[in-house]
């Protein structure tokens, strides 16, 4: 005579044998892995697909209320898509400082409206791999966008030059307003990052963007060495290039360092800034 | 069922409360409690993922082979993290701009992990759910209370509206910059355990050690 338990799983389709086999034989915890990673994965995927669109309009707005803020336009409640068109977008060169804009790469228009930086860090034929990268951003791209403020009669009052590096946990992606002069800062401002909220993250605080405010980038009124620094203590050049750097915040301090230095250098700006030194712009 | 769901629901706000009695998920009460919006939506967040994810393992709980019953818990528990991290990064960027890493890190949240392998395991998904969002709402008791010193008193506001007119605007009151500060949130949870535990002893831990009393010669 047979176990009745043993009949009654013979008659059983065969989703419910699975389900009254032990769950510690091994077909079935292989089953139960994998089944549970493909109904995660396409959870996580639809929730990822489904939302990036309003994600990505978050960030470019984002973007622009940096660009208005850093360029110290910014008042609470104002329209910022108003704000932003009083800036005038380039495509720049970074190693001969021109403006690139309309000119066809591989194929590629660049068009100040719609260029993407990111994008263009990560295009092989628009980008070039670094060996000494301080900023830890492996790939700098040839062309990035900047947006230039000017007066009411025409005279250049501000540039804003996106910058960007790596801190302790995340590339920090920022922009950098520099005076019509090409050598005073007037506002650092980073727009995205995950550094650690309460010390790393104090980048975004109010007190420590102020500190950059009139500090200079170069010795001699921009002529001579790149002297900006962010430190613990004052360099031997002098406070105006002096950047107090953040309690609690080594790793970052050191990264925003790095970054601002290396953007700022012949390898980054420098060209550009010279131009704007020299009333070109 | 011996508890009722309302003790359930009830019970780890004060008598069983995740942070005070079982000190789980300090450090992320560290890291978020400077504002009482972020707080609010950190608390949540939180309440979402430890409810929905007691559901669902305690759902699937009699299929969970026990050699991988943790990582089957960690990619329910990750699964749902991402989603609201997505969900807030379409909905409340500036919030989720600030909350960054501690969203993600909701996944190591011992309070999570805890409820999950504690409860949901051994007991059915409607009373997992209720055991859930009655552990995160504990913690986001906690979170708020926290967070309400934090900012009144650090920046003299609540949900970003004035409240105490500090000096740097004209007004009367000197911040106490410490309160924005990580480390303050340490003196505060640990004020809140000592009044919790004051105002119910049996909460206080038996010692487990005996200080002796060695004679001098």
């Amino acid at each position: 005579m047979s176990d009745p338990q043993e009949q009654t799983t013979a008659n059983k389709g065969p989703i419910r044998r699975f389900l009254d086999t032990p769950p510690d034989n091994v077909a079935k915890t292989v089953t139960v892995a994998l089944g549970l990673c493909l109904v995660a994965s396409m959870v996580v995927s639809a929730a990822a697909v489904s939302l990036r669109p309003l994600q990505e309009q978050n960030a470019a707005l984002d973007k622009q209320v940096n660009i208005v803020q850093v360029a110290g336009l910014y008042e609470d409640g104002i329209d910022v898509a108003q704000a932003f068109t009083s800036f005038e977008p380039h495509v720049l060169e970074l190693a001969t400082g021109d403006f690139a804009d309309g000119t066809e790469v591989e194929g590629q228009v660049l068009d100040p409206m719609t260029f993407d930086d990111r994008a263009a860090a990560a295009d092989l034929t628009l980008s070039a791999p670094l060996t000494d990268d301080p900023a830890s951003i492996r790939r700098q791209a040839n062309y990035v966008t900047v947006y230039l403020l000017r007066n009411d009669d025409g005279s250049l009052d501000k540039v804003i030059l996106p910058v960007y590096g790596y801190g302790l946990w995340s590339t920090l992606y920022g922009f950098i307003a520099v005076e019509e002069d090409g050598n005073t800062i007037y506002g650092l401002q980073f727009y995205e990052h995950a550094e650690t909220p309460g010390l790393g993250a104090e980048v975004d605080n109010p007190r420590w963007k102020a500190l950059w405010r009139d500090k200079k980038l170069r010795t001699d009124e921009g002529e001579g060495d790149l002297a900006i620094t962010v430190a613990k203590v004052p360099p031997a050049a002098g406070r105006e290039y002096f950047v107090d750097a953040l309690s609690g915040a080594t790793l970052t301090s050191r990264g925003v360092d790095n970054l601002v230095r290396f953007w700022m250098s012949d390898r980054g700006f420098e060209p550009f800034l010279e131009r704007v030194r020299a009333g070109e712009i | 069922m011996a508890q009722t769901y309302r003790t359930m629901l009830v019970d780890p706000m004060v008598d069983n409360n995740p942070i005070t009695l079982q000190v789980l998920g300090v450090c992320s009460a560290l890291a978020v409690t400077s504002s009482l919006q972020v707080a609010a939506v950190m608390a949540l967040a939180v309440t979402l993922v430890t409810g929905f994810s007691s559901m669902f393992i305690s759902a699937i709980r009699s299929q969970i082979p026990s050699s991988i019953r943790i990582i089957v818990q960690m990619i329910i528990i990750a699964s749902l993290v991402i989603v609201v991290d997505q969900v807030l990064k379409a909905y409340a960027y500036e919030i989720s701009k600030t909350l960054s890493v501690f969203v993600g890190l909701i996944i190591t949240n011992c309070i999570v992990m805890g409820r999950a392998e504690a409860f949901a395991m051994k007991n059915p998904p409607f009373a997992s759910f209720v055991d859930g969002v009655g552990n995160g709402l504990g913690y986001g008791l906690i979170l708020m209370l926290v967070g309400f010193i934090r900012e009144l008193f650090g920046s003299g506001s609540l949900f970003g509206i004035t409240i105490l007119e500090t000096v740097n605007n004209g007004g009367w009151y000197v911040p106490n910059g410490l309160l924005l500060l990580p480390p303050s949130a340490f003196f505060v949870i640990g004020l809140l355990i000592w009044g919790f535990r004051s105002w119910k002893p049996e909460q206080v831990e038996d010692r487990e050690y005996r200080i002796q009393t060695v004679e001098a010669h």
